[in-house]
């Protein structure tokens, strides 16, 4: 598989004059990210921030343009074939399946597991933090420990890519710093490539990232973090951020 | 997404095939057969078919007005007063006429209404001479309102019950007294809902055969249903079943389009209605009134019922049960109702896995034709009912093979076709919520197939498929139409011998059967309806 072919290394991530219609709005994306990077997006709803993951993973075929990852042509490539794994805010597991069984599928898209796979599994899930909770299942768990299921299976899945879609939205201030700390550690750990969707402009200062700011489906500006969130930055983002700026 | 190829529309196609093959061909058999015979099929449009045809429509017109008319003060006072001494346990006894199989219904109202039934007991002990007779448009229209009262008091209970509790609030606050909170809070929701429940129940009542069999009076109180049954098994008079079954035809599209107009009722959940605080407080005389309505209509949906049980209990039922005949009759109605609950179970099942797939491919694109007539498939049966389903291939497989040979087949294949809208209703929201949580999560991680179907989709659908199963196999059990028309000595449902034994006038007999079927019935929809009300707290 692609994904144990580059085993603890980061992709690039390239969207080269990629055109989708999302309804009526016309969307047209022009990105790189570095392999082993964070990007952070942050936009208004509807700017077009979870169908440039989508289109990255899978969900969505870009109508012209390509994506690339890894220098590989995905464009058309089926979900299951990328080199990516992604987090979304909710319905990441499958309420009828156990902790275990929930990672375990990440391994084998039939549950049918070595020795090996289950050594992972418990890895990734004593990692993750979640060790003794193995035999769970997704009600008896909170919201933050259900998300760090989601980030297990994606260890185990050792793909190169992380999308996180607005994965941490749910949760409040403190667990939300909690769960971008270890997303945090296990990206310096593997060196995998992360993309995230983000309401909150501080995520993005919370991890040394890369930002990208999206409007009616294109992106406005681009830049490091810092700057781009600092008085410096352009005058499109301080507008987005309007209030919240005033109020620092 | 796009890439990963499905079966899940093959799936749907092999089940819109059948479901049109079924009709299909009912229609094409009567369609030739008219042509052919054309003169003779078309003279026999007289004065007597045309007599049958008012009847048809004149009982079904009077029974909905009755229905709806009782059920609207009937519904106030059950929603006026949350608290009423047994209120779940009414809304529960309200809910059990659909669960009851029309013959076994018609069985406990003549217990009650008929010449040796309990009314004209009383009346004989109070000194009156007079014989009650329910036989003709008397007995239609009690049995009629018998089954469609409660229907449409649970319809209006819960359109009631959709009002928001603020409004009741406010009207407290302004000091609205009970004819003002009707007028002006409960009569526009219960008239936005009414041309719905009316168009169903007249629906229902224009396709009524069980009822209209047994207690409709010879020619004068016969409906085109039951005219097509006794033209094809008695008379094998094909010319008159042709022109009646295109009449029957004409009929229900006729009402079908004018229903779409109307819209349709509020869907009613299968669990018992909640309990809406009201903040009113009814003065003792509209309580009173309340009070005495709901006993009334207590007392006519409860009677046939305790009758049917006490007249079952009264049969020799150890004798009964000893008869080779009447467990072969068991026995074969289980055989045939399970036959038809898994197939009317395969065929939704095609349906609502290939509407969804189709529905999640298309994204944002307007519906294709194939995903709208999978949609129309599912309801097919609405449109072509059952009887002239029965009708087509029985005129159809003479020119072949003996019809009354082919009497499993079309048990199994038209009860199949009756439960779909339903089993689909059950199905359809299980799967399509499930779907819309699992499609991305699956095709990321590559499980597809049998993988997913045995993973991941058969664990959620498992008990919809349940609770579906035990309506289909109840609904089954208890239908008379098909084997009525094909029925034969070699092979006898439940309902059959029921229908024979209260021909021959051996009343003891059926009223053992009819409680033997009634509990098998109603024992499946307890099933139904635990496993209905479960998912709807788990959605």
């Amino acid at each position: 598989m692609i994904a144990s072919a580059r085993p603890h290394k980061g992709a690039s991530i390239r969207l080269d004059a990629v055109d989708f219609d999302f309804g009526d709005m016309a969307m047209h994306f022009d990105l790189v990210v570095e392999p082993s990077t964070i990007a952070a997006i942050i936009g208004p709803s509807g700017s077009g921030k979870s169908t440039l993951l989508n289109l990255i993973a899978g969900f969505e075929i870009a109508k012209t343009g390509r994506v690339l990852i890894d220098d590989t042509d995905m464009t058309d490539a089926a979900p299951a074939l990328r080199p990516v794994s992604m987090v979304f805010q909710d319905n990441n597991l499958f309420a009828h399946l156990d902790v275990a069984s929930n990672v375990g599928l990440g391994r084998s898209p039939n549950l049918k597991l070595s020795e090996a796979d289950h050594a992972a599994i418990s890895e990734a899930i004593r990692k993750v933090g979640l060790a003794g909770k193995e035999k769970r299942k997704p009600e008896a768990l909170s919201g933050g420990e259900r998300q760090r299921v989601a980030i297990a299976r994606a260890l185990v899945r050792n793909r190169p890519v992380l999308l996180l879609d607005e994965a941490f939205a749910s949760l409040g201030p403190a667990l939300r710093h909690e769960m971008l700390d270890l997303v945090g550690e296990l990206q310096t750990e593997t060196g995998m490539t992360v993309m995230m969707v983000t309401h909150h402009p501080d995520d993005a200062l919370r991890l040394p990232s890369m930002l990208f700011f999206l409007e009616n489906g294109k992106i406005a500006a681009s830049g490091p973090a810092k700057e781009m969130l600092s008085d410096k930055g352009p005058a499109l983002l301080r507008k987005y951020l309007g209030a919240k700026d005033s109020a620092l | 997404m796009a890439a990963v190829r499905s079966l899940k529309p093959l799936a749907g196609a092999l089940a819109l095939a059948f479901l049109v093959v079924l009709a299909g061909g009912a229609l094409l058999s009567l369609a030739t057969e008219a042509l052919r015979g054309s003169t003779e099929g078309f003279a026999a449009f007289d004065s007597y078919l045309w007599q049958i045809a008012r009847f048809t429509l004149l009982q079904a017109l009077l029974s909905m007005v009755l229905s709806v008319t009782l059920a609207i003060p009937l519904a106030h006072a059950l929603h006026a007063h949350p608290a009423f001494p047994g209120r779940a346990m009414i809304l529960r006894l309200f809910a059990l006429p659909l669960a009851l199989p029309a013959l076994v219904a018609v069985l406990g109202i003549t217990t009650i209404y008929g010449r040796n039934g309990l009314l004209a007991a009383v009346l004989k002990a109070a000194g009156f001479d007079v014989t009650p007779n329910i036989y003709g448009l008397t007995g239609i229209l009690i049995a009629h309102v018998f089954f469609n009262l409660p229907l449409a008091t649970r319809l209006m209970l819960s359109s009631l019950d959709s009002i928001p509790e603020d409004y009741w609030k406010l009207s407290s606050q302004l000091g609205m007294g009970g004819w003002a909170r009707f007028r002006l809070i409960e009569w526009p929701v219960i008239l936005r809902n009414l041309s719905g429940i009316a168009g169903l129940i007249f629906m229902l009542c224009i396709t009524s055969f069980t009822i209209v069999l047994t207690l409709g009076g010879g020619p004068r109180a016969t409906t085109l249903e039951v005219a097509i049954y006794q033209s094809l098994h008695f008379d094998f008079d094909i010319a008159r079943a042709v022109s009646l079954t295109l009449l029957q035809l004409c009929l229900t599209i006729a009402v079908l389009l004018l229903l779409s107009r109307t819209g349709r009722p509020a869907e009613e959940a299968f669990s018992l209605n909640t309990v809406t605080q009201r903040f009113d407080r009814p003065s003792s005389g509209a309580k009173f009134a309340h009070g005495m309505l709901i006993l009334a209509a207590l007392i006519f949906v409860g009677l046939p019922i305790a009758g049917t049980v006490v007249s079952g209990l009264a049969a020799d039922l150890s004798r009964i049960l000893t008869e080779p005949l009447v467990w072969r009759a068991i026995l074969t109605s289980l055989i045939l109702g399970a036959g038809a609950a898994a197939f009317s179970l395969v065929v939704s099942l095609g349906l609502v896995m290939a509407r969804e797939y189709l529905a999640t491919a298309r994204r944002y694109a307007p519906r294709s034709a194939f995903e709208r007539a999978l949609d129309l498939g599912a309801s097919l049966i609405m449109v072509v009912p059952p009887i002239v389903i029965g009708a087509g291939w029985f005129i159809l497989s003479r020119h072949f093979v003996d019809p009354f040979s082919l009497a499993p087949i079309m048990v199994v294949s038209v009860n199949a076709a009756m439960a779909i809208p339903f089993a689909f209703r059950i199905l359809r929201p299980s799967w399509d919520t499930a779907a819309s949580r699992h499609n991305r999560l699956c095709s990321q991680l590559g499980i597809a197939g049998w993988n997913r179907f045995r993973l991941i989709d058969w664990p959620v659908i498992k008990r919809p498929l349940g609770a579906a199963f035990a309506f289909a196999m109840a609904l089954s059990l208890g239908d008379l139409g098909t084997i009525a028309l094909f029925g034969n000595n070699s092979i006898q449902t439940l309902p059959y011998l029921l229908l024979q034994r209260m021909a021959s006038y051996r009343t003891e007999d059926a009223a053992g059967l009819a409680l033997i079927l009634g509990l098998l019935c109603l024992g499946l929809m307890i099933v139904a309806d635990r496993g209905a009300s479960s998912l709807e707290k788990i959605r």
